[in-house]
C-alpha cells in the first residue's frame, strides 16, 4: 500500500498499459474475456483517481501527488508528474469516460484484442498529457495518444475512414511541429524542460540564454513561440477555421472512439491553453486575446450553423463539439485579457467546467447516435422519423442528453456557459454578444436532431419485421446512467467540482 | 416549520412527482395522476400557508433565506428564496391555477375511459368502440395513451413556475423560466406524431430562445455591473443610482440597457410583438397546457419578470416625470401588441386561437402599464387575467371535449371540433361550461363592477389617463373595445343561437373533474377584482379597502400614490366594454357560416402575414446559411479546399521529387546511366571479353598476374 500511495499517478498512468499487455497474452478467440478484462482493468485508474480526488487538498498551492524520476538526463528532462485542480478534473474525466467507452465497445466483434489494447494505450496517452509536468514528457504523450486513435478510426471506422484517419493524424502532427520547435527552444535556453521551473524563468524572461535569435527581439521570438503553441492547441480544440478534421474523424470513428475523441481528446487542446499558453505567455495572450476571442466566436457561430446544416446525425453531433468548445476558448480569451480580475476567474471557471461538461454530454450524445446506428445502420436523419413510440426509454435519454448539450438550466451545460458569458461580457462585450447567435442556433440544431429522429409521423420501416427497432438495452443504459447522473448533479449542485476548479483558477490566472 | 423552510419546499413535490412517474409509475395511470395531483395539492397547500402568513403579518416586507451555491473567485454566488408582497400575490394565483389545471387534466385526458381502438403514443386519442347491454356498438372517448407522461411533464412545469416565483435572484428565476420553456416545448409537441404539433413546438422554443439569449446577456451585464443577482441587493437606492448614472451603449444608462436586454426575454416569453408568432401555434398542445402554460402561468412569467425588474426599468425616474427611453420602448411594445393582436383575434374561427390572440393582447395591456410606470395596475391585471383566461381556456377545452363527444357520436371525423362555426347553442347542452365561460368572457371584456377584469383594466386606463399618456390610453381603449367585441362574438357563435351541426346537437357536459375547476376559477374571475377597488371610486370606493394596492405596493422601495379619481377613463372603459359586447352580439347572433362573417378579411385571418414574412426573412435564410454557406461553401469548399490544396501540393512536390530527383536523376542518371550505362556497362562489356572460357587463356592470365604481383612485391617491399 505504501508503494501505491506514493506512486498513485504513475499507477493510474501505466495501469492501462499493463492491462493491454495482459490482454496481449489472452487467447484471441475469447472476445468476452478480453472485453471484461479491459473493462474491469479500466475501473482501476478510475477508482484511484477517486482516491486522489478525495485526498486532494484544494486549498494548497502548486501541484500535488508529485512524482519525479530520472528520464533523459542528457537533456535534463525528468519524468515529472503532478496534478492541480485543473488537471485533476481532466484526469477524472478521462478515467471516468474510458470505462464507459469500453463498456460501449462490447458490441465490437472484429479484431477484439487489438481494439481493446489500443483503447487502453489511448487512455495512457491522454492521461500522460494531463499529468505531465515536463514539457518533453508532455509532448511525448501528446503524440503517443495520436497513434491508437489513428488505428481505431482506420481499422474500425466506417466507409470513409482512410481519408478521415489520415486527415486527423496529419493535421494534428502538422500543428505540433511548431510546438516541438518552441519546446526545444525553451529547453535549450533554460537547460530544463520542467514546467515548474519554466513557469518561473520563461514568462517574463528578458533574454534567452544559449539561443541565437538571429537579430530578432525577444518580444518577436515570444510572439512567434506563442503562436506556435496556439496553433498546435487550436487545431486540437478545434477552433475555427482548423475544425474540419473533426466532423470527418468523428463521423468515421467507431462509437466509443467518438466518445473519447469528443470527451477527452479535444480537451487536450484546451488543456494546452490552460497549462502552457496562458502561464507561459501572459503578455502575448493578453495582447492577442481579441484574436482568440474572434476565432472562438467564429467557432461558436459556425459550429452551430454547421451542425444545423447536417443531414447526418453523427456529423450534427460532431459539429456541436466545435460550437461548445468555442465557449471554452472564449472563456480562455476573456481570462487572458483581464488576468487577475474577478471577470477572469469567472470566465476561466466557466471554461474549465465547460470542458468537463462537454466531455459528459458529447460522449453521451455520440453514444446515443451509436446506439441507433447499430440498430438501423444509417445515420441519415431523413431515414428516421417518429421513432419515439418504438423506443420510449431511448427517446427519453436522448432528449435529456440533448437538453444538456443545449445548455438547459438545471443541467450542467448551463452553469459553464453562463459563467463564460458572465466572465466574457466585461472584457469582450461585442464578442460575447455575437456568441449569442451561436447559442440561439445551438437550440436549432438540437431540436432538429430530436425532430428528425423521435418526433413526427412514424417511419413504418422501423416498426415491423426484421427492421423492427429494438429498445436500448441494459448495458447501454448502464453506459448512460453515470453520465446522466453527473449531468444532473453538476446542473443542480455544481459546487463540488467548481470549488476545486475555482481554487486552482484563482491561484493561476 | 419556519415559513422560509416551507417556501424552499414548495417547488419540490411536483418535481419529485416528475421523477417518480418517469422512473417508476409510468405504467400505472392511476398511480401517476395520484402522484401528480397530490404533488400539486401539496404545493398549493404550502403556498396557501405562506400566503396566509404574509397577509396576516403586519407591515409585511418579505420572507427570505439563501445558501452559497457557486464559488466564483474569492466569493460565493448565493441562491435562495424570497417572498415579498408581490411574490405572495403571485404565489396565490399560481397555486390555484396550477392545482385546478392538474385536476382538470384527469378529466380532459379521459381517465377511466377505455383504451382506444387505434390509438398510438404521439397522436391524440381517436375514440374506442364499446358495446352496451343491448348489443349496440358505439364510439366513446378513449383515454390518452401517454396519460402518465402528461402528468410528469405538468409536474416538471409546475416545478419551473414555483421556482421562478420563489427565487430571490435572477439566475434561479431564469432556471425556472427555461425549465418552463422546455416543458412548453414538450407539451406543445405532446402529440409529436402530428407534424403541425412538432413544428409548433420547435417554433415556440426557438422564438422564445431569441428572447432568452438577450436575457442571458442582460443577466451577465447586471451581474458584472453590480456583482450580484439577488433582488434585494440590486434594488437598493445606491446600486440603482449607480446603474442609472453609468452610461452603457446607444446613449442608454446601464440600468436602461440591462432593463431592455431583460425585457427582450419577456417579449419572447410573453409573446409580445414582434416575437408573438409562437403562441397561436402553441394551441396544438392539449388544452390544459394551453390554459396553464399559455395563459395562466408561463406567459405571465414574462410580465412577472418585468414587475420584478421594475425598479431597474424605472431607475432614475419618478412618478409624473417624462418616461425613460427603456420605459418608452416597453410602453410602445405593450400598447402596440395589445391592439395589433386584438385585430387578429376578431377574424379567428378556432375557439382556442381566439383566446390565444386575446392572451397576447391582454399581456400587452400589462406590459404597456409597466411601461408607463403603473406597477400596481399591471400586477393586478396579471392576476385577474390569469384567473379568467385560465378559466376561458379550460372552458374552451370543455367545449372541445363536448364537441368531440358529438363527433364520435356522428362518426364524421371531418368536423373540426374546435371551429366555432360548427358549434352554436351549446348553452343547453353544457350549462356549467356555458355559465362559467360567460363569467370568464365578461371578465375579459371588462364587464362593469361584477367582474375582476373590469377593475384591473380600468385601473390601467385610469393610470394612463392620469399621467397624460394619451396615445397609450387611446390605443388600449380601442384594444379593449375589440376585446369585448371578439369575446362576445365567441360566446355568441359557441353557446347562443341554435346548434349549427349534428355534432353540436350531440355535445355533452364534461365530467366533474373538469367542471369543478371551471367553477372555482369562475369565482375568482368574478370576485378577485373586489380586493382592488380604488379608494375614490364613486359609491363603492372605500366600502372595501383597496387591499391589493396597500399590500403589493409594499414590494417597492417607495409605496406608490393612489390615483385621483377621474370620470373620463371610467366612462371610456364602461362604454368600450358594453359597446363591444353589445355590438358583438348584434353582429353575430344571426351569422351561420364564415361566408356571412364580414370580418374574415385575409390580412386579419392571415395574422398580418407575419409567419410568411419571418419565413422569408429569417427561417429560409438560416437554412441556406447553415446548409449551403457554412457547410458546403465555407467548410467543404474553402477550408477543406485549402487543406486539400496543401495535400495536393505536398503530393505534387513528393511526386516531382520522385520523378525528377529520385527516378530521373538518382535512378536514371546516377544509378543507371552514370553508374551503369556510361561506366560500368562499357567496362563490363570490355572486361567480358576476357572471360573466354578457355583454360589455357586463364592459366596464361594467372601466370601473368602472378608475375606482375611478384614484381610489385619485390619492388615495394624487398628492394
Amino acid at each position: 500500500m505504501d508503494f501505491l500511495s506514493s506512486h498513485l499517478l504513475t499507477t493510474i498512468l501505466f495501469f492501462p498499459v499493463l492491462a493491454a499487455l495482459v490482454i496481449l497474452f489472452l487467447p484471441g478467440g475469447e472476445a468476452k474475456l478480453i472485453r471484461w478484462t479491459a473493462f474491469v482493468a479500466s475501473l482501476v485508474p478510475f477508482a484511484l483517481s477517486l482516491v486522489i480526488w478525495f485526498n486532494f487538498d484544494k486549498s494548497a498551492a502548486g501541484f500535488q501527488f508529485e512524482e519525479q524520476y530520472v528520464w533523459y538526463q542528457a537533456l535534463n528532462s525528468t519524468f515529472h508528474l503532478g496534478v492541480d485542480g485543473l488537471s485533476l478534473t481532466m484526469v477524472l474525466l478521462t478515467t471516468l469516460l474510458t470505462p464507459l467507452a469500453l463498456l460501449a465497445s462490447f458490441s465490437i466483434s472484429e479484431k477484439v484484442k487489438a481494439y481493446f489494447m489500443l483503447f487502453l494505450l489511448l487512455e495512457t496517452g491522454m492521461l500522460g498529457v494531463f499529468m505531465a509536468l515536463d514539457l518533453l514528457i508532455f509532448f511525448v504523450f501528446w503524440e503517443v495518444g495520436l497513434v491508437p486513435m489513428y488505428f481505431l478510426i482506420n481499422q474500425w471506422g466506417s466507409a470513409n475512414r482512410n481519408y478521415a484517419s489520415l486527415k486527423f493524424l496529419i493535421y494534428t502532427m502538422a500543428g505540433s511541429l511548431g510546438l516541438l520547435l518552441a519546446v526545444q527552444m525553451l529547453g535549450v535556453a533554460f537547460g530544463t524542460y520542467d514546467l515548474v521551473a519554466l513557469f518561473d524563468k520563461w514568462p517574463y524572461a528578458a533574454t534567452l540564454p544559449n539561443v541565437a535569435l538571429g537579430g530578432m527581439s525577444i518580444a518577436t521570438v515570444k510572439t512567434i513561440a506563442f503562436w506556435a503553441f496556439v496553433v498546435a492547441f487550436a487545431i486540437k480544440v478545434p477552433v475555427w477555421p482548423f475544425h474540419t478534421w473533426l466532423p470527418d474523424a468523428h463521423t468515421e470513428a467507431p462509437t466509443a472512439g467518438s466518445m473519447i475523441l469528443a470527451g477527452v481528446l479535444l480537451k487536450l487542446g484546451a488543456y494546452g491553453f490552460l497549462r502552457l499558453v496562458l502561464p507561459f505567455y501572459p503578455m502575448q495572450a493578453q495582447q492577442y486575446a481579441w484574436a482568440l476571442a474572434f476565432l472562438a466566436v467564429m467557432a461558436i457561430i459556425f459550429g452551430a450553423f454547421g451542425a444545423y446544416g447536417q443531414t447526418d446525425f453523427k456529423r450534427l453531433v460532431a459539429y456541436s463539439s466545435v460550437n461548445h468548445m468555442g465557449f471554452v476558448v472564449l472563456g480562455i480569451a476573456a481570462a487572458a485579457k483581464v488576468a487577475g480580475t474577478a471577470d477572469a476567474h469567472i470566465a476561466m471557471n466557466g471554461a474549465v467546467l465547460q470542458m468537463f461538461n462537454h466531455g459528459l454530454s458529447a460522449a453521451g450524445m455520440f453514444f446515443l447516435v451509436g446506439v441507433i446506428y447499430e440498430r438501423t445502420h444509417t445515420r441519415n436523419l431523413s431515414d428516421f422519423g417518429g421513432l419515439f413510440p418504438l423506443v420510449p426509454v431511448y427517446g427519453g435519454i436522448l432528449i435529456f442528453t440533448s437538453m444538456a448539450s443545449l445548455g438547459l438550466p438545471g443541467l450542467n451545460g448551463f452553469i459553464s456557459e453562463f459563467l463564460v458569458v458572465r466572465g466574457a461580457w466585461g472584457p469582450l462585450p461585442v464578442f460575447t454578444a455575437l456568441a449569442m447567435i451561436g447559442l440561439l442556433f445551438t437550440g436549432a440544431y438540437i431540436l432538429k436532431g430530436i425532430k428528425d429522429v423521435l418526433h413526427g409521423p412514424l417511419n413504418e420501416h422501423w416498426a415491423h419485421g426484421e427492421h423492427k427497432l429494438t429498445e436500448i438495452n441494459t448495458r447501454e443504459i448502464l453506459v448512460m446512467a453515470p453520465l446522466m447522473a453527473l449531468i444532473l448533479w453538476i446542473g443542480v449542485w455544481p459546487a463540488w467540482i467548481l470549488d476545486v476548479i475555482n481554487k486552482a483558477v484563482v491561484r493561476l490566472f | 416549520m419556519a415559513t422560509e423552510t416551507l417556501i424552499w419546499l414548495i417547488p419540490l413535490p411536483p418535481v419529485l412527482a416528475f421523477f417518480l412517474i418517469v422512473l417508476f409509475t409510468n405504467r400505472s395511470k392511476a398511480l401517476s395522476h395520484t402522484l401528480g395531483v397530490g404533488a400539486a395539492f401539496l404545493s398549493w397547500l404550502g403556498s396557501m400557508v405562506v400566503f396566509y402568513k404574509a397577509v396576516t403579518t403586519e407591515h409585511f416586507s418579505g420572507f427570505a433565506s439563501s445558501i452559497p451555491w457557486l464559488p466564483v473567485g474569492d466569493t460565493w454566488f448565493r441562491i435562495g428564496i424570497s417572498i415579498d408582497p408581490l411574490g405572495a400575490a403571485v404565489l396565490f394565483f399560481v397555486a390555484w391555477t396550477i392545482f385546478m389545471i392538474f385536476l382538470y387534466s384527469v378529466g380532459y385526458q379521459n381517465f377511466g375511459q377505455p383504451k382506444g381502438d387505434h390509438d398510438r403514443a404521439g397522436l391524440p386519442p381517436h375514440g374506442a368502440t364499446v358495446t352496451d347491454e343491448h348489443g349496440h356498438k358505439h364510439m366513446v372517448l378513449s383515454v390518452e395513451p401517454m396519460y402518465s407522461r402528461f402528468f410528469a411533464f405538468l409536474g416538471l412545469f409546475a416545478f419551473g413556475m414555483y421556482t421562478l416565483v420563489v427565487s430571490d435572484n435572477l439566475l434561479t428565476l431564469f432556471v425556472g423560466w427555461e425549465i418552463m420553456g422546455l416543458c412548453s416545448y414538450l407539451l406543445i409537441g405532446f402529440w409529436y406524431g402530428k407534424p403541425s404539433a412538432r413544428a409548433a413546438a420547435i417554433k415556440a422554443f426557438m422564438t422564445t430562445r431569441i428572447g432568452d439569449v438577450f436575457m442571458l446577456l442582460g443577466i451577465a451585464f447586471l451581474y458584472q455591473a453590480t456583482g450580484t443577482l439577488t433582488f434585494s441587493e440590486i434594488f437598493t437606492e445606491e446600486t440603482l443610482h449607480v446603474l442609472a448614472t453609468t452610461p452603457a451603449f446607444f446613449g442608454l444608462s446601464a440600468a436602461g440597457a440591462i432593463a431592455i436586454l431583460l425585457f427582450v426575454g419577456t417579449i419572447g416569453k410573453s409573446a409580445q410583438w414582434p416575437l408573438h408568432v409562437w403562441l397561436p401555434d402553441a394551441m396544438e398542445g392539449p388544452t390544459p397546457v394551453s390554459a396553464m402554460i399559455h395563459a395562466a402561468t408561463m406567459v405571465s412569467a414574462g410580465v412577472y419578470a418585468v414587475l420584478r425588474m421594475f425598479p431597474l426599468l424605472t431607475a432614475g425616474w419618478h412618478e409624473g416625470a417624462a418616461l425613460l427611453p427603456a420605459m418608452n420602448l416597453v410602453a410602445f411594445i405593450g400598447a402596440f401588441t395589445a391592439l395589433f393582436s386584438a385585430t387578429i383575434a376578431v377574424a379567428q374561427n378556432d375557439i382556442k386561437r381566439v383566446l390565444a390572440y386575446s392572451t397576447i393582447s391582454q399581456l400587452g395591456f400589462m406590459i404597456a402599464a409597466l411601461g408607463i410606470g403603473a406597477y400596481i395596475a399591471a400586477a393586478f391585471h396579471l392576476i385577474t387575467h390569469a384567473f379568467f383566461k385560465g378559466l376561458l381556456f379550460l372552458g374552451s377545452g370543455s367545449v372541445i371535449h363536448g364537441m368531440e363527444h358529438g363527433v364520435l357520436h356522428t362518426g364524421d371525423h371531418h368536423v373540426d371540433p374546435q371551429d366555432m362555426f360548427n358549434m352554436g347553442g351549446l348553452r343547453k347542452k353544457m350549462p356549467i361550461t356555458f355559465w362559467t365561460f360567460l363569467i370568464g368572457g365578461f371578465a375579459l371584456s371588462g364587464f362593469p363592477i361584477i367582474t375582476a377584469g373590469f377593475w384591473s383594466k380600468d385601473e390601467i386606463l385610469a393610470d394612463a389617463w392620469a399621467n397624460g399618456h394619451l396615445t397609450v390610453f387611446i390605443t388600449l381603449a380601442v384594444a379593449a373595445f375589440l376585446t369585448a367585441f371578439y369575446t362576445m362574438r365567441q360566446i355568441t357563435l359557441t353557446f347562443l343561437g341554435e346548434p349549427r351541426t349534428k355534432e353540436a346537437e350531440h355535445a355533452q357536459e364534461t365530467p366533474w373533474t373538469m367542471t369543478v375547476p371551471l367553477v372555482v376559477l369562475a369565482v375568482f374571475a368574478a370576485a378577485y377584482g373586489w380586493v382592488g377597488i380604488p379608494e375614490h371610486f364613486p359609491v363603492l370606493g372605500g366600502i372595501l379597502p383597496n387591499w391589493f394596492h396597500e399590500f403589493v405596493g409594499g414590494s417597492l422601495l417607495e409605496h406608490p400614490e393612489a390615483l385621483e379619481f377621474s370620470w373620463a377613463p371610467l366612462l371610456t372603459s364602461l362604454s368600450v366594454a358594453l359597446g363591444g359586447l353589445g355590438l358583438g352580439y348584434l353582429v353575430y347572433r344571426n351569422v351561420k357560416s364564415p361566408a356571412e362573417d364580414k370580418l374574415q378579411i385575409p390580412a386579419l385571418k392571415n395574422k398580418w402575414y407575419f409567419d410568411e414574412i419571418y419565413d422569408f426573412l429569417f427561417v429560409k435564410p438560416s437554412y441556406w446559411f447553415a446548409e449551403t454557406f457554412t457547410y458546403q461553401w465555407m467548410d467543404k469548399g474553402v477550408i477543406d479546399g485549402i487543406l486539400h490544396f496543401f495535400g495536393k501540393a505536398a503530393a505534387w512536390i513528393g511526386d516531382t521529387l520522385r520523378k525528377y530527383i529520385d527516378a530521373w536523376f538518382i535512378n536514371d542518371i546516377v544509378a543507371d546511366k552514370l553508374s551503369h550505362q556510361w561506366t560500368v556497362h562499357p567496362a563490363a562489356r570490355a572486361v567480358r571479353k576476357v572471360q573466354t572460357g578457355r583454360i589455357q587463356q586463364y592459366m596464361l592470365t594467372s601466370i601473368g598476374v602472378l608475375f606482375v604481383v611478384g614484381v610489385l612485391v619485390y619492388y615495394f617491399f624487398m628492394a
